[in-house]
């Protein structure tokens, strides 16, 4: 082909030499790893002022790392489905309030089946109906964002109302408690005496969820939508149907975060995931995603929900004011978006216009 | 997949007598070409001539109001763009055909993603296979690329459309469209386009490439047309005409 004389004509300076495109720079090596490097400082620091102040260790104490563990499952699902959705370019405002609502409902169906059916049969029949209970919510946003073209930010803006009106109405206002053996067991008791069985269902969980976005075609075709939604399209991807089961995954993984919380309180409450959706899209930003959609992972998302767990259960053992946690948080927000930027910038990557 | 040139007087693609008006405005009057395996047909003509028209109207964006088109002597009517690739149609877009965040092969394969089983039961992507699809298919173009795994916002604009081109070549398009494929391309990567046009030609594909670069289309076009005002104001063979006649044969007179 190169004898072509045209190609020489027209084409003189470029040798069929390697483009050179594609290396990672050293900034977005350390963007990409930033989560993990933010929680690998934290625990180093938390060592530290263990060792210095308490003469003991942070990390060498099990207990501490079992209340991080527990004290990050529901923040780690709410943030899973949240990574899906924020991938795609959206956003689920509704997550804490569908927990809400997956918790109660989970509450009343175990104290509703516990005089009809062996404890862990009740259990089962009321951790499904939490988590299909979930699900609605989160098709009803699908639907909006897909196929009736409201902006995510509203769609489930409205949703929020909806299922926290519904979830308090559904608990009368107060909590729903549960006595039920197995229920509590599974919400207290240890696998080898060490590891919280809510742990490890939310870590089943949470692989699985990784399986799912790095390595299937819907969570191919999530990157694809939330970078450049014309070529999906483009290319065969059916969009409306792909946001729909999105939003869907999304709220089933706040009904699972629901149903594990009645587990380890024994009672649902409606406000049980309030305070953690910010959290949950605080974890997926310091895990690395952009808010403008196209980027993500779960494990870094993982992370960054660590990273929350971690600055709130640690700066209650280094024993300062409550108040300190939001603005350690906050700092790291702020601090993790500007290296995104600064990644952004400064990497010879180029930018589309 | 190598050989796509049939005999070389056999018309790939024929458009006879397409209109098309939107509403008052005509804004395509009659206007027929032919496209033969291995042959580049440059578009030219001022703004609003129907360039861009035409093109939209061949590749199933817009239903002619006119005319016919034929692919292999067969008449044919595309409802969408997605039937007109499906029969070997590609239009190469500027802007909207790359999922930035993906990999060359990422891209190339999006929405048709090829499978393999992990462990011996589970389904996971089959990276391997789009890399080396990708890096054969770009080797093919002339491009070399170190790392397939960095996506595609880490290339040039050049490269990108490269890549764009690749996806077409891979999926076996027969025609390819491109509408001002150089326009927002700095020179050297103007260049590596027309190289790749070379090389489409090479393989014996159709290639239709809307330009306003005199340079470009003397470089790699065998025939070019002219419209003006929605009509065809002239036909040459590149090896016969100038520059000078190609301007007269677009502003008129
Ligand atoms: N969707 C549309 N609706 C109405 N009029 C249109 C539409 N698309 C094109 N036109 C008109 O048709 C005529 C031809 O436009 P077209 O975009 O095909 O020109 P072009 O040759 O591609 O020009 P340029 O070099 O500026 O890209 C113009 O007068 C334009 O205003
Ligand atoms: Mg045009």
């Amino acid at each position: 082909m190169t004898s072509d004389p045209h190609i020489d004509r027209a084409a003189p300076v470029a040798p069929p030499a390697d483009h050179g495109a594609g290396r990672l720079t050293l900034l977005q090596r350390i963007a990409k790893l930033r989560a993990w490097l933010f929680l690998g400082a934290l625990l180093l620091f938390f060592e530290g002022w263990a060792r210095i102040v308490y003469g003991g260790t942070f990390l060498g104490n099990t207990y501490n790392l079992q209340s991080i563990a527990i004290f990050a499952v529901a923040r780690l699902l709410l943030a899973t489905g949240q990574t899906f959705v924020i991938i795609s370019g959206g956003i689920d405002l509704s997550l804490g309030f569908i927990m809400g609502l997956a918790a109660v409902v989970a509450a009343h169906v175990v104290v509703w089946a516990n005089p009809l059916m062996p404890a862990p049969v009740a259990v089962l029949v009321g951790f499904l109906a939490g988590v299909l209970i979930a699900c609605i919510p989160g098709a009803v946003n699908g639907f909006l964002v897909a196929y009736l073209k409201v902006p995510p930010f509203i769609g489930t803006l409205g949703m929020f109302g909806v299922a926290r009106g519904v979830a308090f109405l559904l608990a009368g206002g107060t909590t729903v408690p549960v006595s039920n053996p197995v229920l509590s067991a599974l919400g207290n008791s240890r696998l080898f005496g060490s590891i919280p069985w809510t742990v490890i269902i939310a870590a089943v969980f949470i692989l699985l969820m990784h399986y799912v976005l790095s390595q299937t075609r819907f969570g191919q075709h999530n990157y694809a939508i939330g970078a450049n939604p014309q070529a999906a399209r483009r290319a065969g991807i059916d969009i409306r149907k792909h946001l729909f089961r999105l939003y869907v995954l999304s709220g089933a993984c706040a009904g699972l975060a629901g149903v594990l919380y009645t587990a380890q309180f024994s009672a649902g409450a409606a406000q049980a995931g309030e305070p953690l959706l910010l959290d949950s899209v605080a974890a997926v930003v310091i895990g690395g995603a952009s808010l403008f959609g196209g980027s993500g992972t779960i494990l870094g998302t993982v992370a960054g929900a660590f990273v929350i767990a971690v600055i709130q259960y640690g700066l209650v053992f280094v024993d300062v004011k409550p108040f300190w946690q939001f603005i350690s948080v906050g700092v790291v927000i702020i601090i993790s978006v500007l290296i995104d930027q600064a990644q952004r910038s400064f990497s010879g990557g180029r930018q589309s216009e | 997949m190598n050989d796509l040139s049939g005999t070389p007087t056999a018309p790939l693609l024929e458009i006879r007598h397409l209109s098309k008006s939107f509403g008052a405005v005509q804004a395509l009057k009659e206007v027929s070409m032919t496209i033969r395996a291995g042959e580049v047909v440059a578009l030219a003509g001022d703004n609003g001539a129907g360039k861009t028209t035409l093109i939209k109207a061949v590749s199933g964006v817009y239903a002619p109001s006119g005319g016919e088109i034929l692919l292999d002597g067969q008449p044919v009517r595309f409802a969408s763009p997605q039937e007109a690739r499906d029969r070997g149609i590609e239009t190469i877009y500027q802007d909207l055909a790359l999922a930035d965040n993906l990999t060359i092969g990422g891209n190339i394969f999006l929405g048709r993603e090829p499978m393999r089983k992990a462990l011996g039961f589970l389904p996971v992507l089959d990276r391997r296979r789009m890399a080396e699809a990708a890096r054969e298919t770009m080797a093919r173009l002339d491009f070399h690329v170190s790392r397939m795994d960095a996506p595609v916002s880490n290339f040039s604009g050049g490269q990108r459309q490269a890549v764009a081109i690749g996806r077409a070549v891979y999926w076996n398009a027969r025609v390819l469209i491109m509408d001002e494929p150089t326009a927002a391309l700095g020179v050297p990567e103007q260049r590596k386009v027309i190289a790749l046009i070379h090389q489409l030609k090479a393989q014996g594909r159709g290639v239709i490439f809307i330009s306003h670069n005199l340079q470009d289309i003397f470089a790699v076009a065998d025939r070019i047309i002219v419209l003006r005002r929605g009509v065809e104001a002239g036909e040459r063979r590149i090896s016969e005409t100038s520059h000078e006649e190609v301007v007269r044969l677009m502003v008129g007179g």
